[in-house]
């Protein structure tokens, strides 16, 4: 793995970087996408997950709404992630994501910038605010997947 | 004499084992506050001493439980300037105020008007929009002026001949203003409306007279003035209560009933508390309305209103401050750190010891009002202190973007 994302600093500002300029942020009215609104119980964040999968590549991931930083961030990075991916590389980086969040063993590689997260576990109240924007998403390929 | 280090003394959770105060700031009083050590041993003497049912006094113990919950009643009352027949026993202001609107559904008809405004919580708006729908009523909303306060001047332009009820919190719980209950219910009742109060800030804070106020209902918390989880009470005018019907029936609520269905139920108040009461949380709430008297509420509101201003002319002269609400009659502070959101500045907070609550404070109407998607309230109590309000004002300072990310990493 890059060797910059062990150094604290540099998460700092990748996440900085994330919340202050979010990636893919804003949402699109096309009827190619589909689109999932994900609203915490606990907090306030309260945002729209939108994704463009055909022929099984995801071909645009998108996000809008209220959001904290590590919410804001957290999507950011996976909407950069998953770009361009096949659904089921989709999957396996959704899949190591969790597993990081989870305190498991998982693939630096495959997550790259996402691994600024890993820590987010100590807060554990903001595991939801890390996994709102990829829960949004690991529906919407379930979804894909039934029809 | 107010002395709020010997007071502090009286809180468990303000101390560590050793008996030294920890290290915390606690400024999510509006949320719940801590309980005195009193009111806890009050509430265990019930499990240790004299468990069992009420109005089952076949035995002894039996009719001891049945003088605590009466007398608790009755403490009840006098807390408020009640009669004891005015005092339900609910688990909490949302029930209160749940009860009260499902009890005057026969009084609503198609065109009526329930007025309230965009500062209530959620406990306080939902049943009403309800109840609402249900009789074909419509909730409209009295202005709130430029601060976001209810004023009499703007009430009596909202009241009209249609207004059957006013739904009004009488201190709000965002930006804790104090609404001029006793005018507003003067009015009303000259407008044949009656007025139901969310006493949930109030009461806790400030003495509360019911027969001075002269409201309808009145319905408040025990968990948020050093009382017990999972009780309240809703106050009722007694001639109001007998003309209102029961959210609930079943065990105790009834006198007879037979196969046919007939029913007789049980007098006010009992006829509202269906099911085995809580025995345990009425004796601790009790106890926690001794204990405040005890203080007064002179001295509780003088230590809130120096908290307050203390505080506030800390976060006035901060600028990394969008501070919402700094002519506050309570010890609430409602702000914003610029360019962090709520929960990061309060998680950043937390970080640092400081508890406050960061959201809408389900006064999800409010925030369109204030222009923002979350606040961060910071809501004191009698047993705060100045050096406390400095440490989160300090704690303010270093509240940055940065400082707010690295607590994740």
């Amino acid at each position: 793995m890059n060797k910059l994302l062990e150094d604290p600093i540099v998460l700092r500002e990748v996440i900085m970087d994330h919340y202050e300029y979010p990636r893919n942020h804003s949402l699109v009215d096309d009827p190619k996408y589909k689109r999932i609104h994900m609203a915490s119980e606990s907090c306030i964040d309260d945002i729209h997950v939108q994704a463009d999968i055909e022929d099984g590549i995801v071909k645009d991931v998108r996000f809008d709404g209220v959001a904290c930083t590590i919410s804001t961030a957290s999507t950011s990075i996976m909407t950069q992630l998953v770009k361009g991916k096949s659904v089921e590389e989709a999957r396996v980086i959704l899949d190591n994501y969790f597993r990081m969040i989870d305190g498991q063993d998982y693939d630096e590689e495959l997550l790259d910038e996402a691994v600024c997260m890993k820590n987010v576990g100590k807060q554990a109240n903001r595991i939801k605010c890390a996994t709102i924007g990829w829960n949004g998403l690991k529906q919407l390929l379930e979804e894909g997947e039934k029809q | 004499m107010f002395d709020v280090s010997k007071i502090r003394q009286d809180f468990p959770m303000l101390l560590d084992e050793s008996g030294r105060e920890r290290e915390l700031v606690y400024f999510d009083n509006s949320a719940t506050s801590f309980k005195p050590r009193e009111v806890i041993e009050a509430e265990m003497a019930y499990y240790t001493r004299f468990s069992a049912n009420i109005h089952r006094g076949d035995y002894a113990l039996s009719y001891e439980a049945d003088q605590a919950y009466d007398s608790a009643r009755q403490t009840l009352a006098r807390f408020i300037n009640a009669d004891e027949r005015e005092i339900v026993f609910t688990s909490g202001t949302t029930q209160g105020l749940n009860m009260a609107a499902y009890g005057l559904k026969s009084m609503l008809k198609e065109g009526d008007v329930i007025l309230s405004t965009l500062a209530e919580h959620a406990s306080n708006i939902l049943p009403w929009f309800r109840l609402a729908e249900q009789t074909g009523a419509k909730v409209e909303f009295i202005p709130l002026d430029e601060q976001g306060r209810l004023t009499v001047e703007n009430f009596k332009k909202a009241l009209h001949e249609r207004v059957r009820i006013v739904a009004v919190a009488q201190v709000t719980n965002v930006l804790g203003y104090l609404a001029d209950i006793k005018t507003i219910c003067a009015l009303a009742h000259q407008a044949g409306a009656i007025v139901v109060v969310d006493g949930a800030q109030s009461v806790p804070h400030r003495k509360v007279d019911v027969r001075a106020l002269d409201c309808d209902l009145l319905a408040f918390s025990g968990h948020k003035m050093c009382g017990p989880t999972g009780i309240g009470v809703l106050y009722g005018k007694y001639e109001l209560l007998e003309k209102m019907e029961p959210m609930m029936l079943g065990g105790g609520a009834n006198k007879r009933f037979n196969s046919h269905g007939d029913l007789i139920l049980s007098r006010v108040p009992d006829r509202f508390e269906a099911g085995t009461v809580p025995i345990g949380q009425a004796v601790g709430l009790a106890k926690a309305a001794e204990y405040l008297q005890r203080i007064g509420f002179d001295a509780i509101e003088k230590q809130e209103q120096m908290l307050q201003k203390h505080l506030a002319e800390k976060l006035k002269a901060m600028d990394n401050i969008e501070f919402y609400n700094p002519e506050s009659d309570s010890a609430i502070c409602s702000f914003n750190v610029k360019g962090i959101f709520a929960q990061d500045a309060a998680s950043y907070l937390s970080s640092r010891n400081i508890a406050v609550r960061s959201g809408n404070h389900c006064a999800k109407m409010l925030v369109e009002f204030l222009g923002t998607d979350a606040t961060i309230r910071a809501s004191m109590y009698f047993y705060n202190t100045l050096e406390e309000a400095d440490r989160f004002a300090q704690a303010l300072q270093g509240c940055t973007l940065e400082n707010c990310i690295d607590i994740f990493l």
